[in-house]
């Protein structure tokens, strides 16, 4: 995995707790929060924040635009929860942001803070890990390319496009790399 | 097997805050003006700390009702201040379903001598702290973030600043010990041991810390990012400035770009007038705000 530089989307939210985590990868993490930097970039992770305040600042500085046409030339971005609202196509209340994932996803769809939890999880070709979501989103539908990796309780709450990737729970929150990991082997 | 209101959810939440700006809202409008401008987060007021200033007497919780009038407003998380100590009002904020309670100095404290035993709830809460020691005590009593006092309802940043130093210079001076003289310094500080062991092995308060109390400019806002805030409350600094959409989108930028003073002179222009300051040496010691707490 040595020489990877992976870019960590750090204008709002836990940018810091993935740079961390894929610098325990043992590759490269840059924060970016400029069109310009997503040049060289091996792949791109977008982080949980407030999707509102993340995708305004992402419009303002012209990096959706950016992100979009790098993502369709094949670089990989993960999404985890407000990074997985800004991937989808469909949103349940508002305009989707960069409309890369063939996915319905509803905000907030647990409810308030108080709703927030941690559980156990089971994923597609990874295993058992530890899932926090905290006033997370989950995935209503998908269809086209986009494959389900993980159900809970019911609810879709992962999701793999080719190298696109969304979490609606938070892996970078846990001492558990095996999402990092996948990520960084997609990259 | 799921598990709710656990530390890491509650702390978990403060770190999806950070770079981010905590915007004090009065109405739905104002609501819906900080969360277009790019707000992570909302605290609901009846009225904003500068009003509570001149209008003295008894500040309390806000009315459930303009809470929850705030909270169908938005998407974004939204927050609510109890006075220190008053363990009802923050049942009531809790049983409101607000996402963040402020154990606040910035109402009439309730209580002279004990704060909220903040482990009892499910709501996550944020308390302010003028030095390590006192945001240590907050943290052991339960708090999932801390933030500044400054001087609240001032517009003047200047306490806010001396806040966040005096922190620092006791983070950096605790790093700086041996183990050995760890208990001595929690003695000294008047703070759990086991979290000055904490702060010494991460080398920083164990929860996000932001900056609050008199931030009314984008250089403000970068000011305190760059002093290493991990995001920014702005209390009077908008609604009661000029052109509060276009003052709150520049302190959300600012708070992004802290570090490109490019981008800082860019957003800092045509702002309009700023909310009117207050120097600290004209407020009278019993109307300090930032001295509520123990």
């Amino acid at each position: 995995m040595a020489g990877k530089r992976i870019g960590v989307l750090a204008l709002q939210g836990a940018f810091i707790e993935h740079e961390a985590c894929l610098k325990k990868c043992g590759v490269e993490a840059v924060q970016i929060r400029k069109a310009e930097e997503i040049e060289g970039i091996d792949g791109l992770i977008i982080p949980g924040g407030e999707s509102t305040t993340i995708g305004r600042l992402m419009r303002e500085y012209g990096l959706d635009t950016r992100i979009i046409e790098k993502a369709r030339e094949g670089m990989p971005v993960w999404g985890t929860c407000a990074g997985m609202i800004l991937l989808a196509k469909e949103l349940d209340t508002d305009e989707p942001w960069l409309k890369l994932m063939d996915m319905k996803v509803k905000r907030n769809a647990y409810g308030r803070q108080v709703d927030s939890f941690e559980t156990e999880l089971d994923i597609k070709d990874i295993g058992k890990i530890k899932g926090v979501f905290i006033r997370a989103p989950y995935v209503e539908k998908v269809w086209g390319e986009a494959e389900v990796l993980c159900i809970h309780d019911d609810k879709i709450v992962m999701v793999r496009q080719g190298k696109l990737l969304a979490t609606s729970f938070h892996p970078e929150l846990t001492d558990d790399l095996k999402i990092h990991q996948y990520f960084v082997e997609l990259c | 097997m799921i598990e709710k209101g656990t530390f890491t959810v509650k702390a978990g939440l403060a770190q999806m805050l950070k770079g981010g700006v905590i915007m004090d809202v009065t109405t739905p409008e104002q609501a819906k003006i900080a969360e277009k401008a790019g707000a992570c987060a909302v605290m609901a007021l009846e009225r904003v700390p500068a009003d509570i200033r001149a209008a003295g007497g008894i500040a309390r919780m806000a009315d459930p009702a303009v809470i929850k009038r705030i909270m169908d407003a938005v998407t974004i998380p939204v927050m609510a201040k109890c006075r220190i100590g008053h363990f009802v009002e923050a049942q009531i904020l809790e049983a409101l379903g607000v996402d963040y309670i402020d154990e606040s100095e910035v109402l009439t404290p309730a209580d002279d001598k004990y704060h909220v035993n903040k482990h009892m709830f499910k709501v996550p809460f944020v308390c302010g702290a003028r030095n390590l020691g006192e945001a240590l005590r907050r943290i052991g009593e339960g708090a999932a973030m801390i933030r500044t006092k400054g001087e609240p309802g001032t517009g003047n940043v200047v306490e806010a600043v001396r806040h966040i130093r005096q922190v620092n210079d006791e983070i950096r001076w605790v790093c700086n010990l041996p183990d050995d003289e760890l208990m001595t310094a929690a003695k000294e500080l008047q703070a759990p041991y086991e979290l000055v062991v904490e702060v010494k092995r991460l080398g920083r308060l164990p929860v996000v810390n932001f900056a609050a109390g008199g931030i009314a400019t984008p250089a403000d806002a970068a000011l305190m990012m760059q002093l290493g805030c991990d995001g920014i409350f702005v209390g009077s600094g908008i609604f009661k400035s000029g052109d509060p959409m276009k003052r709150a989108r520049a302190i959300v930028a600012a708070t992004t770009y802290y570090n490109d003073p490019q981008v800082l002179a860019e957003i800092s222009e045509d702002l309009g007038e700023p909310m009117v300051g207050i120097d600290i040496s004209t407020i009278r010691p019993e109307e300090r705000m930032q001295d509520r707490g123990w």
